[in-house]
């Protein structure tokens, strides 16, 4: 559990759920401070991200709860939760392949003024001052994410680990508390690799909790003080890397056969 | 001067299909929505304001004789209903139960068009449908060309209006929730509203289209309001550009003029006795060009427009 010193910006608890008879994700809790990285390993199947679509809002849960920074969002619509400022990327990108790279980004500012049918026609200078701020805002964190060359080019032409930075750009804009990071280095070349470590801990630093999962055991070390180990929709184990990595348990459900 | 007239004729019948195109875009264009039911919200318009305008007949219920100008309104107001109820119902509204939803009620309104008749006139129609400038009805020419001009000021004002929401927060939303709606919702996004608003704006324009359609020929039948129309609208989209504004208009009265110029042609060509058969080439026709557009030019003739915000100064390309 966290350090008392750090209260918990979000704090899930018992969280289940079945497909079927099939319980996918079983009794879950777990919670995470504003300042911390938090590392979801284990085995394909394991409910990891599972767990994701539930915290964010994708699946309804069946049980348990979810609460960010004392807002219970157990029943909140995957919308209302990124407006709370818990937001998402997807383990396969997502992006909007048809619409510009800077017109992802925009997309996702929150409380945007002309996305009203009445005042996007009713209100035009007051929409018009919110799109150059978030232009510009947007544009900084293209720049943030290496991907400010690209801006004007449809998100279809990015490449696999592009768009990874791409999902990263957009849930920034979003301004929020918790990013649920899912295999942000899942076929991305190793030079990319470096890059996308090195923005996770600058937005770490800006105060942003981060939920990671990842099945790169370098990335997990270089990022996590703390890990969490699921397995067949439970968590088998909690601690340091080091600490969990030693455990003949996680080593028999996860890392056997991995390289070390 | 005959064939002048004749010509603003043409402009401006072509110009109401513009006005349908339109609305389509907004649906399709913009958003994703598979309309299949186009003819149903265009003549719901049609009967709503003939109903409002016409002079009262003892025949039938309505005939309230009111401004045309109200019956424009009114038209608007029941397409958006429409559009409404639609949405609501089949809330999901994805592609293919939306399709199938459209096209159940287009044909259901046809032929509540063509059987109510103490309300429509059944299929005989409705006639005496006041007509702009009808004061200069004696003189063809003067009339066709400032009714083109008042069908064309209905699509200049549609086409500022859409541009605007095209390039406002508002279009970039509808356009994220076609392009991924599960993206869109996890970045804040809500599909069910955004496209409901979509839809009842899309349904409003095809119903005004349709009582201005009505109000300048001055007369309807439930025949002009077959799958056929619906048909056209779709080729008209396709080929002018889908997504594009301006496409949609050009795309309307392109189809429109291959539409008239063939039906001419046919009855030229073939002998009395053979029009009515021959007339099934024009559907021919409008399908092989839709045909060759999907092979060769599938983003039609004018694509869409890749904006960021019309905020944000002339960074347009074209896609």
């Amino acid at each position: 559990m966290t350090d008392p010193s750090h209260p918990s910006i979000l704090e899930a608890r018992g969280i289940t759920k079945s497909f079927g008879g099939f319980c996918v994700v079983n009794d879950v809790s777990l919670s995470l401070s504003a300042s911390e990285i938090l590392g979801v390993i284990g085995p394909n199947g394991a409910g990891k991200s599972t767990l994701f679509n539930l915290l964010a809002g994708a699946l309804p849960i069946d049980s348990g709860s979810i609460r960010l920074a004392g807002t219970d969002l157990t029943r909140a619509r995957p919308e209302a939760r990124i407006q709370l400022g818990l937001g998402r990327t997807f383990q396969i990108p997502r992006p909007f392949p048809r619409m510009t790279v800077l017109e992802n980004v925009m997309t996702a500012a929150q409380n945007q003024r002309g996305e009203s049918l009445f005042s996007a026609l009713a209100t035009a200078s007051l929409v018009a001052r919110q799109e150059r701020a978030n232009a510009v805002r947007a544009r900084d964190i293209l720049d943030f994410v290496s991907l400010s060359h690209l801006e004007d080019q449809p998100a279809a032409v990015l490449s696999g680990g592009q768009r990874k930075l791409l999902e990263l750009a957009r849930v920034l804009m979003a301004e929020p508390r918790v990013i649920l990071l899912d295999e942000p280095a899942a076929g991305v070349n190793p030079a990319l690799l470096d890059l996308i470590i090195d923005r996770i801990v600058a937005i770490n630093k800006l105060g942003i909790a981060v939920l990671l999962i990842e099945h790169n055991m370098e990335m997990i070390g270089r990022l996590c003080p703390r890990v969490m180990v699921m397995a067949a929709g439970k968590v088998l184990a909690e601690g340091t890397p080091a600490e969990v990595t030693k455990r003949a348990d996680v080593i028999d459900v996860y890392l056997e056969g991995m390289p070390a | 001067m005959e064939l002048l007239a004749y010509a603003a004729f043409f402009l401006t019948i072509a110009l109401t299909y513009a006005v349908i195109c339109l609305g389509l875009n907004v649906q399709w264009g913009q958003t994703g929505l598979f309309n299949v039911g186009i003819a149903g919200f265009v003549g719901l318009g049609a009967y709503v304001s003939a109903a409002l305008t016409t002079p009262d007949a003892a025949e039938r219920i309505g005939g309230f004789d009111l401004h045309i100008a109200l019956g424009w309104l009114a038209a608007m107001a029941a397409g958006a209903a429409l559009a409404l109820a639609v949405g609501l119902l089949t809330l999901r509204m994805r592609s293919d139960y939306l399709a199938i939803t459209t096209f159940g009620i287009a044909v259901a309104l046809q032929l509540v068009f063509q059987n109510t008749e103490s309300l429509t006139g059944g299929a005989f129609g409705m006639a005496f449908i006041p007509r702009p400038f009808s004061g200069l009805q004696s003189e063809p020419f003067a009339f066709n060309v400032l009714n083109l001009a008042l069908t064309a000021l209905v699509v200049l004002v549609l086409y500022v209006l859409l541009e605007h929401l095209l390039r406002s927060p508002w279009g970039r939303a509808l356009r994220a929730v076609r392009e991924d709606e599960v993206a869109a919702q996890a970045l804040g996004k809500n599909p069910v509203l955004l496209r409901i608003q979509a839809f009842a704006l899309g349904g409003a324009i095809m119903a005004l289209a349709g009582a201005v359609q009505a109000h300048f020929i001055g007369f309807i039948a439930p025949a002009n309001y077959l799958p056929m129309m619906t048909f056209q609208v779709w080729a008209m989209l396709i080929v002018g550009g889908s997504g594009n504004n301006r496409g949609a208009i050009l795309g309307a009265v392109l189809v429109w003029a291959i539409w008239a110029l063939s039906g001419a042609l046919i009855s030229e060509i073939f002998p009395a006795d053979q029009q009515a058969r021959a007339a099934s080439l024009q559907i021919v026709i409008i399908g092989v060009m839709l045909c060759a557009i999907l092979l060769w030019r599938p983003q039609g003739i004018l694509p869409e427009v890749r904006s960021v915000s019309r905020h944000l100064g002339h960074r347009n390309k074209d896609t």
